[in-house]
């Protein structure tokens, strides 16, 4: 499989999704006069897809052969259609047919995305059973064409899906478990972010945390360019974990992307834009949908590729000059939308960067910057000194802390003062780095007491909130409620007067603290440890 | 290279460079290897009629007349249980003086294993190196490199590693190492009765450099017929990947492509990933271990290759010198394996990952309490005793000459830390510090 990447005179150029190895001059070629398209329709959710949608699990064999097709929906399968129009009704593109039980989720069936201006509904099935590919209804055109409407449509991956009516600012808080993100620099419901971060500093454990953590109704997760065992660990893994929202199985909800490294150079690309096309598809039957693409260096890479074979003149580090359009534009399709019929959906899209040689001055993460609205710095320091997730929590910014309505909608949450909490905490992190600069330069003794409180109490924060072991079933995930109570928690604590006499017993007072505050992180929330540990750590502030 | 009679023999070949020639051609496939007088040379781009080929020993000395003759398939193998034990150049030839083995022709270019019919690595592969078992504990399907500076011992650690863990057969892939080098992995082998289940395809440094780009590929097709028909677990040794790098980025430029960072063509990521992603866990039992080395110029990890090496890899193993104890030691702070959490705790005790946290931590500490103390000023309590705790901690369990069992280094763990530290300073999970805390409780 190709696609046509250059036409010059009468020579077109294609770029082969497959390896050219034993291809020869006089080889057959065959064009479809389709743009590279996806196919959407019930059959999508839980499935494990190739970079081209191809579905893995229905391929043959231990090997990919070269030049295997496959199918990417089963258009045999059968569904349980109820219509939810009526005949007579004027409908436009991605307006809801009729709806089919696909796994939890009420699989929407849409005006076909094609279909320009409004259609009359001129016949529509009855309630019951039938085959993806056959006829559920018939729209009339203003010119009077019928057009024949099957549960499974086609779209063109590279195109925007945009049959909704408004798209409007995200105002509501994307839970993902994790403190730092959370409590510290939330993610919105129909936000982008992104996580640029070196090897090893943890890109993929925290994405495969949000993925399990979040609370979105469909997550999309595209695996563009990286190790084929991260992939395979979340084959494994999510067929067996429960989703915290639903409380079904994780993998009921999650539908895979997969384009591993050693897989086909041009397919990355096609790749992440599978992913974003799904996404709009689910977003269009009123979901929360969760979009996590790792890696877009790997795809930018793709496209460095492509741009070299083709002798065009280069940017910034060999990479094309549309590069940063090309992400703005890709960027630009996440959001929360408000649909015809009023229902909302939204895609929160996190994208992770692999800067290279961790240097964050290079196109990738200096275009990504330009349009995410959240950035999650992966710190080196941090992740050498095991201090997960790595991510630094004075460099990492969200912008959507400064809406006025997501505030709104935060504090209404979380208590009126949430946000000067949060600052407040913000503020003590800062003191604290300031403190041990001074300590480092001057000297333990040469400083006032203070700049060791200032220090600890920092770090308290650091070890009680900031760090989260991914790999402990209770400090994995954080809800909100428990969030609170522990950063209340935290405040108070350092909000404390002692009398400790000199640096030793300061130092001594907060690792102890910290220790009990571990304990604390272990222990379910509301449980009888938690509730002892939340007394010990009273008592202490007692004292 | 043997003609055969019903074989096409071109005598004009139209253009020259150092390392290519370009002639016309019919019915050629891309990829497919070749003979320019005799010199070894591969298809790299095909123009209508016009094909150039690369002559892996370069073209000094071939004329316009020179004989080229196409063997109508890409490097092959000739695959069967009569490789163990042999050594080979980058083109499949014995090297060893015996006979050509015989066995079932197939492409060195493999194939992609379906990510749906891998199985999740989680067995542990020992060595008995605590900078590995138990800070990077490895698993076997894993791919993971050495980075070292020029002047460690690294071929000398990774032939000690790979005749410690277990496996059924050993795969060297030697690219541009020192001849002596050579010599030392041939002796060890031997020395340590490994000989039959090793299978070598070495180009040294006195060999061509672009042969090199082909040892890869011999290495990971044989391992895939042990690992997959065989039902082997193999064990890939790649040294040193720098030097193969280096050979990409020869070619690349007498391409004329535009270079990316460092002089490397853009494409080496997926150059590199090509090579990594054929260490597999295969569900009917076999599996690829690939443990390679990346050598570094003095120790700068941003350059591209060991950059671009360690997105690929499974994490990464550093070779350090301490510089208190002149020890060799695998960097507790550096150094990664993605894969440990598929074993430590559940495959290894329970404590494990709380421990080797705990340790690395402290061991951080120290760090910063040394350079307080270059700094000039006055260590507090806990900095001198997190000094006395790293030099025990290198001399007991770091030293990369150490061969322990896990269980002994988890209790040589805990009697580091009840010698040196109180329990509040750990940190560690109540549950293992009442089952394996040695020292006082408070």
């Amino acid at each position: 499989m190709a696609e046509v990447i250059k036409i010059r005179n009468k020579r077109a150029y294609a770029q082969l999704f497959e390896m050219s190895t034993s291809l020869k001059l006089d080889d057959e070629v065959s064009f479809s006069g389709e743009l590279l398209e996806v196919d959407l329709g019930p059959g999508i959710l839980s499935k494990n897809f190739d970079g081209l949608q191809n579905d893995l699990e229905a391929m043959e064999g231990t090997f990919i052969e070269t030049g295997q097709k496959n199918v990417s929906i089963d258009k045999t399968a059968v569904y349980t259609f109820t219509p939810l129009q009526e005949v007579g009704a004027s409908l436009q593109a991605g307006e809801w047919l009729g709806e089919v039980p696909e796994n939890w989720i009420d699989h929407k069936i849409m005006v076909p995305f094609k279909l320009k201006g409004h259609y009359e509904l001129v016949k529509i099935v009855e309630a019951g059973d039938y085959k993806v590919s056959d006829e559920i209804a018939q729209l009339k055109g203003a010119d009077g064409q019928i057009v024949s409407v099957s549960m499974i449509q086609k779209w063109p991956v590279k195109w925007a899906l945009k049959s909704y009516r408004e798209k409007f600012r995200p105002s509501k808080i994307f839970q993902t478990g994790l403190r730092v993100m959370d409590t510290l620099n939330p993610m919105a419901e129909g936000g982008t972010g992104y996580i640029p971060g070196a090897f090893g500093t943890g890109k993929t454990v925290l994405q495969q945390a949000i993925a399990k953590n979040n609370q979105a109704d469909m997550v999309i997760l595209v695996a563009c360019g990286e190790r084929a065992n991260e992939v395979v660990e979340i084959f494994h893994t999510f067929p067996q974990l429960v989703d915290l929202k639903t409380g079904r199985k994780l993998k009921e909800k999650t539908t895979i992307i997969c384009n591993t490294s050693n897989m086909p150079v041009a397919a990355r690309e096609a790749s992440v834009y599978v992913g974003m096309t799904l996404a709009e598809y689910y977003r269009n039957m009123g979901l929360k949908v969760l979009l996590l693409a790792d890696s877009t260096s790997r795809w930018a890479q793709a496209l460095r590729e492509m741009s070299n074979r083709m002798e065009e003149l280069p940017g910034t580090d060999a990479f094309p000059v549309e590069l940063p359009a090309v992400i703005a534009n890709f960027y630009g399709r996440a959001g929360a939308v408000a649909l015809h019929n009023d229902s909302r959906g939204s895609i929160t899209f996190l994208g992770t960067v692999s800067p290279a040689g961790g240097n964050f001055k290079e196109p990738v993460t200096e275009s990504t910057a330009k349009v995410a609205r959240c950035f999650y710095a992966l710190s080196q320091k941090r992740a050498d000194a095991k201090r997960y997730p790595a991510i630094d929590p004075i460099n990492s910014y969200s912008r959507y802390l400064d809406y006025e309505e997501f505030q709104a909608e935060t504090e209404e949450m979380l208590g009126e003062d949430w946000i000067d909490k949060v600052k407040k905490m913000k503020d003590l992190l800062q003191r604290g780095i300031e403190a041990r600069d001074q300590i480092s330069i001057l000297g333990d003794d040469s400083v006032p007491l203070d700049y060791h409180l200032d220090f600890w109490r920092s770090e308290l924060l650091d070890f009680a909130i900031i760090q989260q072991d991914s790999f402990d079933d209770v400090d994995m995930n954080s809800p909100l409620e428990r969030q609170q109570s522990m950063l209340n928690l935290a405040l108070k604590l350092c909000a404390q007067e002692n009398e400790l006499d000199d640096f030793n017993a300061v130092s001594t007072h907060y690792k102890k603290l910290i220790n009990t505050f571990k304990q604390l992180n272990y222990s379910a929330f509301k449980q009888e440890d938690y509730k002892k540990y939340t007394q010990e750590l009273e008592e202490f502030s007692q004292n | 290279m043997e003609i055969k009679a019903f074989q096409a023999v071109y005598t004009e070949i139209k253009a020259l460079t150092k390392a290519t020639c370009t002639l016309k051609a019919k019915g050629i496939t891309y990829d497919e290897l070749a003979w320019v007088d005799g010199r070894n040379a591969q298809v790299i781009k095909i123009d209508g009629e016009l094909v150039t080929l690369q002559v892996f020993s370069g073209t000094e000395g071939i004329g316009t007349a020179a004989k080229v003759v196409f063997a109508g398939k890409p490097p092959s193998l000739a695959l069967s249980q009569a490789l163990g034990g042999r050594y080979f150049n980058a083109f499949g030839e014995a090297i060893d003086g015996l006979s050509q083995p015989q066995g079932r022709e197939v492409s060195i270019k493999g194939r992609t294993v379906n990510p749906v019919r891998r199985q999740l690595p989680s067995e542990m592969l020992s060595t008995g190196i605590a900078g590995i078992d138990l800070n990077n504990t490895l698993v076997t399907g894993q791919k993971i490199p050495f980075f070292a500076d020029p002047d460690q011992p690294f071929n000398r650690i990774l032939a000690e590693v790979a005749l410690r863990a277990d496996s059924d057969r050993i795969i060297l892939g030697a690219m541009g190492i020192s001849h002596d080098d050579y010599i030392m992995f041939r002796n060890s082998f031997k020395e340590r009765g490994a000989s039959d289940k090793i299978v070598s395809f070495v180009n040294t440094s006195e060999d061509p450099p672009l042969e090199r780009l082909l040892i890869p590929d011999q290495a990971t097709a044989t391992a895939e017929y042990f690992a997959y028909e065989k039902k082997e677990k193999v064990l890939v040794l790649l040294s040193d990947m720098t030097l193969y790098a280096d050979a990409l980025a020869i070619v690349s430029n007498k391409m004329d492509q535009i270079p990316s960072k460092d002089a490397m063509p853009g494409s080496l990521y997926s150059d590199l990933a090509r090579i990594y992603e054929k260490a597999v866990q295969f569900p009917e039992g076999g599996s690829i271990t690939i443990i390679a080395v990346t050598t570094l110029n003095d120790g700068d990890i941003t350059h591209a290759i060991p950059d671009n090496t360690g997105y690929i890899t499974e994490g990464q193993l550093y070779l350090k010198r301490d510089t208190e104890t002149g020890l060799t030691i695998i960097d507790p702070f550096r150094s990664l394996s993605r894969l440990k959490q598929n074993v430590i705790g559940t495959k290894t005790r329970a404590d494990h990952p709380q421990l080797m946290n705990a340790l690395v931590r402290l061991y951080a500490d120290a760090s910063e309490a040394r350079s307080k103390q270059e700094n000039g000023f006055d260590l507090n309590d806990f900095d001198e005793r997190s000094l006395a705790f790293a030099s025990d901690y290198v001399r007991e369990l770091l030293d990369v000459d150490l061969n322990l069992e896990t269980e002994a280094m988890l209790d040589i763990g805990w009697d580091l830390l009840a010698r040196h530290f109180k329990a509040f300073e750990l940190g560690i999970k109540q549950e293992f510090m009442d089952k394996y805390w040695p020292g006082e409780k408070d």
